[in-house]
C-alpha cells in the first residue's frame, strides 16, 4: 500500500466513521423527540382531549419549543449534534419558519420575514398538498368505480 | 399515561426515520430541505399505499412527529375529506388536517420576529 491508497484508506474510514457517528445522534436525539411527543400526546389524552387532536397537539407543542429554542439560539447548537434527529421530526419544520424569520427582519417585514419565512416551509407546504389532492383524485375515482 | 412500549415503539420507529435521513445526507447530496420535501412526500404515498397506517397505529408519535407523519396527516384528512364531500374533498383535507400545525409555525415565526434578533452565526 503506497502512500496515496493509504491516504484514500483512512479517508474512507474517517467518512464512515463519522457517519456511523452521525447516526448514532440522529438515532438517539431523534428518538427522545418522538418519546417527548409521545408523553405530550398521552398527557392531553389524560386531560381528557380526544386522540386525534392529542395527536396534533403533540406536534403542535413541539413546534412551540423547537421555535423558542430557535428564537434563543439553542435550537441550532443541539442541530449541529443531533443532524437529521431534529431535522426529520416537525421541530426541524419549526426551525426551518422561525429561524429565516428571525435573520431576515431587517430586510423589512413584507419582502423579508413575511417572504422568507416560507422558503423552506414553502415547498413543504406545496409538494405535501401537491401530491395530498392527486392522492385525494385517485382515491375519490377508486371509490367510484 | 401509555405504556412502556407505546415510548419504546416511539423511539425506535421515529429514531430509525431519522437515521434513514441521516444516511441520505452523508453519503447523497441530498440537502436537508430536500429531506424534508422528500419525507413528506413519502408520507403522502407510504399512506396511500396502507403501509403508514398501520405503523402509525403501534408507533404513535413516533411516525406522526417526523415529518412523514405530515404528509400521513395530509393524506388522511384527504381520504376523510373526500369521503364526506366527494372530490371537493380533494382540494380542502390536505390543508384542513394539517392546518394547526402550519398555523402554528407561521404564527411563532412572526411573533419571535419581533422578538429576537439573529446570532451572529461561527
Amino acid at each position: 500500500m503506497n502512500k496515496e491508497d493509504y491516504k484514500i484508506y483512512v479517508e474512507g474510514r474517517a467518512t464512515k466513521s463519522k457517519c456511523a457517528k452521525n447516526c448514532i445522534f440522529a438515532f438517539l436525539i431523534g428518538g427522545t423527540i418522538c418519546v417527548v411527543g409521545q408523553f405530550l400526546k398521552n398527557l392531553y389524552i389524560y386531560l381528557g382531549v380526544i386522540e386525534q387532536n392529542a395527536s396534533t397537539l403533540a406536534s403542535i407543542s413541539l413546534i412551540v419549543i423547537a421555535g423558542l429554542l430557535t428564537g434563543l439560539g439553542i435550537f441550532d447548537n443541539i442541530a449541529k449534534i443531533a443532524g437529521a434527529g431534529t431535522l426529520v421530526p416537525i421541530t426541524g419544520f419549526a426551525n426551518a419558519v422561525v429561524s429565516p424569520a428571525i435573520d431576515t427582519k431587517s430586510e423589512g417585514y413584507i419582502f423579508g420575514v413575511g417572504a422568507k419565512i416560507f422558503t423552506i416551509a414553502g415547498p413543504v407546504i406545496l409538494y405535501g398538498i401537491f401530491s395530498g389532492v392527486i392522492y385525494g383524485v385517485i382515491y375519490y375515482f377508486m371509490g367510484v368505480l | 399515561m401509555g405504556t412502556f412500549l407505546d415510548y419504546l415503539w416511539a423511539f425506535l420507529v421515529g429514531g430509525a426515520l431519522c437515521v434513514i435521513a441521516q444516511i441520505l445526507i452523508d453519503k447523497t447530496k441530498i440537502t436537508p430541505a430536500r429531506i424534508l420535501v422528500l419525507y413528506v412526500c413519502s408520507g403522502v404515498v407510504l399512506t396511500a399505499l396502507g403501509i403508514y397506517g398501520p405503523i402509525a397505529k403501534f408507533a404513535g408519535c413516533g411516525a406522526t412527529v417526523p415529518l412523514t407523519g405530515f404528509g400521513y396527516a395530509i393524506a388522511q384528512g384527504v381520504e376523510k375529506a373526500v369521503d364526506e364531500f366527494g372530490l371537493f374533498g380533494a382540494l380542502t383535507g390536505g390543508l384542513t388536517a394539517t392546518s394547526g400545525g402550519i398555523t402554528t409555525a407561521i404564527v411563532l415565526g412572526y411573533i419571535c420576529s419581533l422578538i429576537f434578533s439573529s446570532k451572529p452565526k461561527d
